[in-house]
């Protein structure tokens, strides 16, 4: 039931995507981001849904996967969705009782909930197609200008790929302290909203106990490496660009150019 | 009374390339009162076997029966199947939460609906079962020894009143004075109480002093079911799957291989002198 979150789940294949130079997927992550709140119309939205298409098919990663990552935030989409939906002023469609539909509420809320799935969609294929290390290796040197400002990037980058690193040894915990505290009578199930709180204790408790340990242990384990962070520390696998990642900067390049032209024209 | 496995499948990873096919056709008896040693390397299905005993995991394909009732069925109350087969997991010291030893072991029985008294005595009688002091129960778990915070675990299942206790690894990660008083006081427990007793283990060394039967799986499937002199009488193939017999099964080996006329089939190191002195022509004083 835990496992459904994709986030930071790496799937293992062989495609032009995972070959790419993450820095490169994390840009067009965040330009396809951008992109979605740039354009208005659908004609737009259909470019990004022809774009994401096609990433997800180089990708080579199941559709299926994708799909998972949207379960988790399906209750995010539904609220949205509803608010919009009732919430909008303008020409009224259908009305029950007090609520009315409005025609700009209705596309509000159709667009909003495309927008979201997008946005979980393509952030999916760069999570499924980046092991979490290669990821957090492109923010540091992505990042590497703001030392000027004395922001301590190795150090940031660094919390970020332990983070990421524990969460599915985090969720496999979680599964397993359930599964005991199931064996022993526990409900997590039944009851009402309070009730379903309450029960959440037994495995909380057990759970925050967990990661603290893990997380002195960790950090013991460093100390005793003699780690030390950011300066003068070299990497065993450095980034560089190859010629599929300047394509594949065109390609980003030409789509963003799209867009635009299509918030401008259409 | 007893739980029967009846060819149960279970493969996780779904439809996906990288399916495990954890349980393959495995079919068990376990009668009331057995005290069941349950062994296999890593990864051989043992802590996956156990957990479908309880319900905790649903088997993709086979029926599991608890007193001949399907525990899968519709209207089967699987509360109470899980108070009557009681699973203590690896490392159960890591489910301990709240403030104090006593009112966690509280937390089973509560959870069945018994009366505050109730609870409160099962829970006493459960921590005396597993040799805990009295001056522990109202210190906050987390500042009991290792040992210690797994025998409250344990207990956490016991004051349940299972009729089997299934222990998964009860010993990983205790230093050999904590492993023996744990499976001492297991043992001790089986005697007293009556209870059917199954124990998960990677190790023959820890369970062939106590246990009356043996199970051995291997990739999924059950390899060897029987007494421990007969499964040991396997060591060559034992040691093809990752395991080893006892070291006084290897002793009797040699010494026969040796010439000595002894019989191989000694398991613990009592039997293997009385067996030793036998063939030597002394009486066992």
């Amino acid at each position: 039931m835990l496992r459904d979150i994709t986030l930071g789940q790496y799937y293992q294949t062989d495609s032009v995507i995972h070959k790419l130079d993450p820095r490169v997927k994390l840009i067009a992550t965040i330009c396809f981001i951008i992109s979605l709140f740039v354009v208005k119309s659908w004609v737009g939205y259909l470019a990004a849904a022809i774009f994401l298409a096609v990433m997800i098919k180089l990708s080579k990663v199941p559709f299926k996967y994708m799909v998972k990552g949207m379960k988790a935030i399906v209750f995010i989409l539904l609220i949205t969705v509803v608010f919009n939906l009732f919430l909008t002023p303008g020409e009224v469609l259908v009305s029950v009782w007090k609520l009315k539909i409005t025609k700009e509420g209705l596309r509000i809320a159709v667009m909003m909930a495309v927008r979201l799935s997008f946005l979980i969609v393509g952030s999916s294929v760069m999570t499924l197609t980046t092991t979490p290390n290669s990821l957090t290796d492109a923010m540091e040197k992505l990042m590497k200008p703001l030392k000027i400002l004395k922001v301590p990037v190795h150090e940031v980058a660094m919390m970020m790929s332990i983070a990421l690193r524990f969460i599915p040894i985090l969720l496999e915990e979680t599964d397993k302290i359930m599964k005991a505290q199931i064996a022993r009578g526990a409900d997590f199930e039944s009851g009402n909203l309070i009730k379903k709180a309450k029960a959440m204790v037994p495995l909380l408790v057990p759970l925050f106990i967990s990661a603290f340990r893990r997380a002195n242990d960790l950090a013991m384990a460093m100390e005793a490496r003699c780690y030390r962070g950011g300066e003068h520390r070299t990497k065993m696998k450095p980034l560089k660009y190859a010629g599929r990642d300047r394509i594949a900067y065109g390609v980003l390049a030409a789509y963003f150019a799209v867009c635009i032209v299509i918030r401008i024209y259409l | 009374m007893s739980l029967i496995l009846d060819h149960v499948d279970y493969v996780y990873g779904g439809d996906t390339a990288l399916a495990v096919h954890a349980l393959k056709d495995v079919e068990l008896v376990i009668p009331d009162g057995q005290f069941i040693g349950l062994i296999g390397h890593t990864g051989s299905g043992k802590s996956t076997l156990v957990q479908h005993l309880n319900g905790l995991i649903k088997p993709t394909g086979g029926t599991i029966y608890f007193n001949g009732e399907d525990i899968h069925a519709q209207d089967y109350d699987k509360k109470k199947l899980r108070s009557k087969v009681g699973l203590v997991f690896q490392y159960p010291e890591h489910q301990l939460f709240e403030i104090d030893v006593f009112s966690d072991v509280c937390f089973g029985p509560k959870n069945l609906g018994l009366t505050k008294q109730e609870t409160e005595l099962r829970a006493y009688a459960a921590l005396k079962q597993v040799g805990l002091e009295d001056e522990y129960f109202y210190q906050s778990p987390f500042d009991l020894s290792g040992g210690q915070k797994r025998r409250v675990a344990i207990a956490g299942v016991l004051a349940m009143k299972p009729e089997v206790l299934i222990l998964d690894e009860p010993t990983a990660g205790l230093d050999p004075k904590g492993r023996d008083e744990i499976l001492d006081q297991i043992a001790k427990l089986k005697e007293e109480t009556g209870i059917t007793v199954i124990l998960v283990s990677h190790s023959m060394e820890d369970v062939a002093k106590y246990v009356e039967r043996i199970i051995v799986m291997n990739q999924g499937s059950v390899l060897f079911d029987d007494v421990p002199k007969e499964v040991f009488q396997h060591f060559r193939k034992l040691e093809e799957v990752g395991l080893a017999a006892p070291q006084v099964t290897y002793i009797m080996q040699e010494l026969r291989e040796k010439g000595l006329p002894v019989r191989t089939d000694a398991t613990t190191i009592v039997e293997a002198k009385q067996e030793i002195l036998r063939v030597l022509g002394k009486s066992y004083t």
